[in-house]
């Protein structure tokens, strides 16, 4: 039996999702192709702005690899877009030409940024925020301009304008109505927003009209009804979206401003559905990803031919990207003869809530600065629960305990997963009967999660609850070339006596003789750690930067960054680094954010000269290993100094410098609580007071920041340095490679860890495995290379043909 | 009437001076080449600049028949020049010769 053509236009994550569910239904009863008009495969757009905002990649936003199309059979015409659809003949003519026939088409087209027709909406420098590309330019052109201008203080507009300050610029946000995310959130959450943006960085201009985008090729800048204008060098358009229907009118269906469907998703057209953005069902268009879900689910009913009820719209909720601004917002959230509301302002932690209710029942919600809330209001709303016998001061109260108990306490047709409406009882059914064992397992297996992300820490709650310990056991991988563990492969590198990565692959039965990039350091890292003595360090499986001494940039060049211990210079090293960055026309001198100065865009056949000319070592800059440490100036010049901050600082850097750690470990001393060099951020930072030093550890500014713990408080330098010691090795003996100490100290725990440290014989255990590990081995690189020529010659050479 | 293209023999290094796994840039007349030698001594070279964001390949991590760009991790087979997936691309290959000890690249 042939099988039947299903056709979809589209391969966004309406139309991609409606296929999943009917391949879950039944996976052989269509022929499946999709046409997509851009370069990559299906793809989470709602994380865009997490790439934006540097959270993310784009290559963790990909939901489907181009795998997934094959594994499933499912033929990809891929950045060719669908041109014309002729109902009659059902088929779809394609750009390039390509002629597709099918039984049933489903129209998933999604919307586009809505660009305001108004003058010098074409110029350069003008986007909208909606696709992969869309988010690579804006990446790209933060680059090269300063001031950017957000169209549209919605919700795209506001993550866009968050991302934009992440990405280095200037933003300013340009919004018509007196108060943000005016369909979202009534005017005092809009206001308490705006405060909190503006605390981010972010600047605003309210109730402004843009007439006219200024500039000849180039947007310049806009301008606005009252005559005022704004110098911007990059326009993002977030004024809200557009169905894309083009293709449809021409076919001659029933559009309005969406494709009008019915409740089972067709369309006019004979066995044409549509779903998604581009729908219109019941006079509403739906721009957000759960109405966009349970149209999909309807629709693969109906096509797999199983029972459905049909889809009778759906109540929509909304969350915003940004941190530091927690909000919720749902149903009807304006008052009217039958709507009224009830809200409460707490000023202490500047939150807000509101409810609004008509005949008993909750109908609207707007949370805004404590969301912890949110899912038992939201819960009372979607199960229309009669709060007759609640007062209002009850009801505004904090969660009583029902309300706070965890997920596991919850009703199994409780919706953990908003964006994708899956239920408490699917997961823990799914977990039961797929055994899973990973979040990302459940993820994987039933969708919750994937969208939004927000509920991942209630899928891991329910893992636990269903699993209990075995959660920790689930087998995951270091890389592609193994299913061992991290844990797994250091035990047996002890056990079989491993002393090369060529051993650990074949012993262990890596997928690859000779590993990948991922696993090769870290590898080598971890038989430098357990035979120290035995294992040689293998060059070919250091990362560049520690190969060559110097991070590598992106346009292949190298940076010199040569030791300052406790960023303590002297005026003939800087004469020194002068004289060398004009004589080998350094295109950039920058003082670093670890208080060292740094001579960037360095060809790499320079290095070895210039390391020479500088008579200075390297400051490790590059190296997944200790970094310099960061100082005050302290008692001998600060009138607030408690302690010799900076003394410390170059004894520290002194003892520890050059040792291999699982990733970078940076230090800081203060010498007083006012904590100038931000040793609370540190791995391990030191705060000197009246009666000596606390010690903080496992802080970490970077892409998620982490606090440090106060360890304890110790009395003489020799204590602080003794315990840096200790830790660094723990730290190395039980780190996963690239893991920063904030998550291992997660990890581990902070209790053990400290119980470790702090245990005077196991802490000075570790100290002295510390020494004998790196004995002969702490020396500095750039001077071994250039006593070397033959290492020279063979590694800084770039021959020419 | 046909062209025959005269490839120009490039000497790259002495053989001892290339270590396995570690690879060496040369220029050609502007075109930038990544020579390697695999753990098999087996002598391979291709287009030096990944297609993605053009990342020295010869300063990549190699596995196997395989480099890593250090760039972002773009892995390109050393022996068809091709990106594997989930990436594509692909970059050029070239002939190499050793000859009494000596490599050279014909382009």
């Amino acid at each position: 039996m042939t099988k039947k053509k299903l056709l979809i236009i589209g391969n966004g994550m309406a139309g991609v999702r409606t296929i999943e569910e009917i391949l879950e239904r039944n996976s052989h009863q269509y022929e499946i192709t999709i046409i997509g008009e851009e370069t990559y495969t299906n793809y989470n757009r709602i994380m865009l702005s997490n790439v934006l905002q540097k959270k993310m990649t784009v290559d963790e936003i990909v939901t489907n690899p181009l795998q997934w199309y094959e594994d499933n059979g499912i033929t990809l015409i891929h950045h060719d877009p669908a041109i014309r659809l002729d109902p009659q003949a059902k088929q779809v003519v394609t750009a390039d030409g390509q002629c597709i026939h099918y039984d049933k088409c489903i129209i998933a087209t999604g919307s586009r940024s809505f660009i305001l027709p108004i003058e010098g909406a074409e110029l350069a420098g003008v986007l909208g925020f909606r696709t992969i590309d869309d988010t690579l330019q804006m990446i790209e052109q933060a680059k090269q301009y300063k001031r950017a201008a957000v169209i549209g203080g919605g919700l795209l507009g506001l993550e866009a304008a968050k991302g934009l300050v992440d990405q280095g610029m200037e933003v300013t946000v340009v919004h018509l109505e007196k108060w943000l995310m005016e369909t979202q959130l009534n005017e005092p959450a809009g206001n308490l927003l705006k405060k909190d943006l503006e605390k981010q960085g972010i600047r605003f201009l309210m109730e402004k009209k843009t007439t006219r985008i200024l500039g000849t090729s180039r947007v310049e800048g806009l301008e606005f009804s009252d005559g005022s204008t704004l110098e911007a060098d990059l326009v993002i358009m977030a004024v809200g979206i557009r169905p894309v229907t083009g293709l449809a009118k021409d076919a001659g269906l029933h559009v309005e401003r969406g494709i009008v469907v019915d409740d089972f998703m067709a369309t006019s057209a004979a066995d044409v559905y549509a779903v998604g953005e581009c729908a219109q069902h019941n006079k509403t268009i739906y721009g957000l990803v759960a109405p966009l879900y349970e149209q999909g689910k309807v629709l693969a009913d109906l096509l797999a031919h199983r029972p459905t009820d049909g889809y009778k719209g759906s109540t929509v909720s909304t969350s915003l990207k940004v941190s530091g601004c927690d909000l919720f917002s749902a149903g009807i959230i304006r008052e009217s003869d039958d709507v009224k509301g009830i809200e409460a302002y707490n000023g202490l932690n500047n939150s807000y809530k509101k409810l609004f209710i008509r005949d008993n029942r909750i109908v609207g919600i707007v949370l805004y600065g404590d969301t912890s809330e949110e899912n038992r209001y939201y819960k009372m709303l979607r199960n229309g629960t009669d709060i007759a016998a609640l007062n209002p001061v009850t009801l505004l109260a904090a969660a009583d305990e029902e309300a706070g108990a965890s997920v596991a306490q919850w009703d199994d047709t409780d919706t953990v997963c908003g964006c994708n409406g899956v239920t408490k009882g699917t997961i823990v059914n799914a977990i039961h009967a797929q055994q899973l064992t990973s979040v990302a397992d459940v993820v994987r297996c039933t969708k919750a999660g994937n969208s939004c992300g927000k509920c991942k820490p209630m899928i891991g709650e329910l893992l636990s609850h269903v699993l209990g310990d075995k959660v920790a056991l689930a087998p995951t991988g270091i890389c592609g070339c193994t299913d061992l563990t991290r844990d797994d492969i250091v035990l047996q590198i002890h056990e079989k006596g491993l002393k090369t990565s060529k051993d650990v692959f074949r012993e262990l039965g890596f997928r690859n003789a000779e590993g990948c990039s991922k696993c090769r350091p870290a590898i080598n890292f971890y038989l430098n750690v357990t035979f120290p003595n035995e294992h040689q360090d293998e060059k070919e499986s250091r990362y560049v930067n520690e190969r060559m001494h110097g991070n590598i940039q992106k346009n292949g060049s190298f940076s010199v960054i040569p030791r300052m211990r406790g960023g303590k210079t002297t005026p003939q090293q800087l004469l020194k680094i002068a004289q060398v960055a004009e004589k080998y026309n350094v295109p950039l001198v920058k003082v670093t954010g670890s208080q060292r100065i740094g001579l960037y865009g360095v060809n790499k056949e320079d290095l070895p000269a210039m390391w020479e000319e500088l008579d200075m070592t390297s400051a490790s800059a590059y190296a997944k290993a200790v970094r310099s440490v960061k100082t005050c100036v302290g008692a001998n010049f600060c009138r607030f100094g408690t302690q010799d901050s900076m003394g410390l600082g170059i004894k520290l850097e002194e003892r520890y410098e050059y040792i291999d750690t699982p990733h970078k470990f940076k230090m800081g001393v203060s010498a007083c609580p006012r904590s100038c060099v931000e040793s609370g951020v540190k791995d391990f930072g030191v705060i000197g007071v009246e009666n000596g030093f606390q010690i903080y550890i496992g802080g970490n500014g970077g892409t998620e920041v982490k606090e440090a713990t106060l360890l304890t408080t110790v009395e003489t330098e020799q204590e602080v340095i003794d315990l840096c010691g200790a830790m660094l090795q723990y730290y190395r003996k039980t780190g996963n490679y690239a893991e920063r100490t904030a998550p291992w100290l997660e990890r581990l725990g902070f209790e053990h860890v400290k119980s470790v440290l702090l245990n005077p014989e196991q802490s000075k255990a570790l100290l002295a495995e510390l020494d004998a590990a790196v004995a002969g081995k702490r020396k500095d690189p750039w001077t071994e290379i250039r006593s070397n020529e033959h290492k020279e010659q063979e590694l800084y050479t770039v021959g020419r043909g | 009437m046909g062209t025959t293209q005269v490839k120009q023999k490039v000497f790259v290094a002495n053989f001892a001076e290339l270590p396995p796994r570690i690879g060496r840039e040369i220029v050609v007349d502007g075109l930038k080449i990544a020579v390697f030698r695999l753990s098999d001594d087996r002598i391979k070279a291709i287009g030096g600049a990944c297609p993605h964001k053009q990342g020295p390949l010869a300063e990549g991590i190699v596995a196997g028949e395989y480099v890593f760009c250090p760039l972002h991790e773009y892995k390109v087979s050393l022996i068809d020049g091709k990106v594997q997936e989930p990436d594509d691309g692909c970059v050029a290959t070239y002939d190499t010769l050793v000859e009494e000890d000596k490599v050279y690249v014909l382009v």
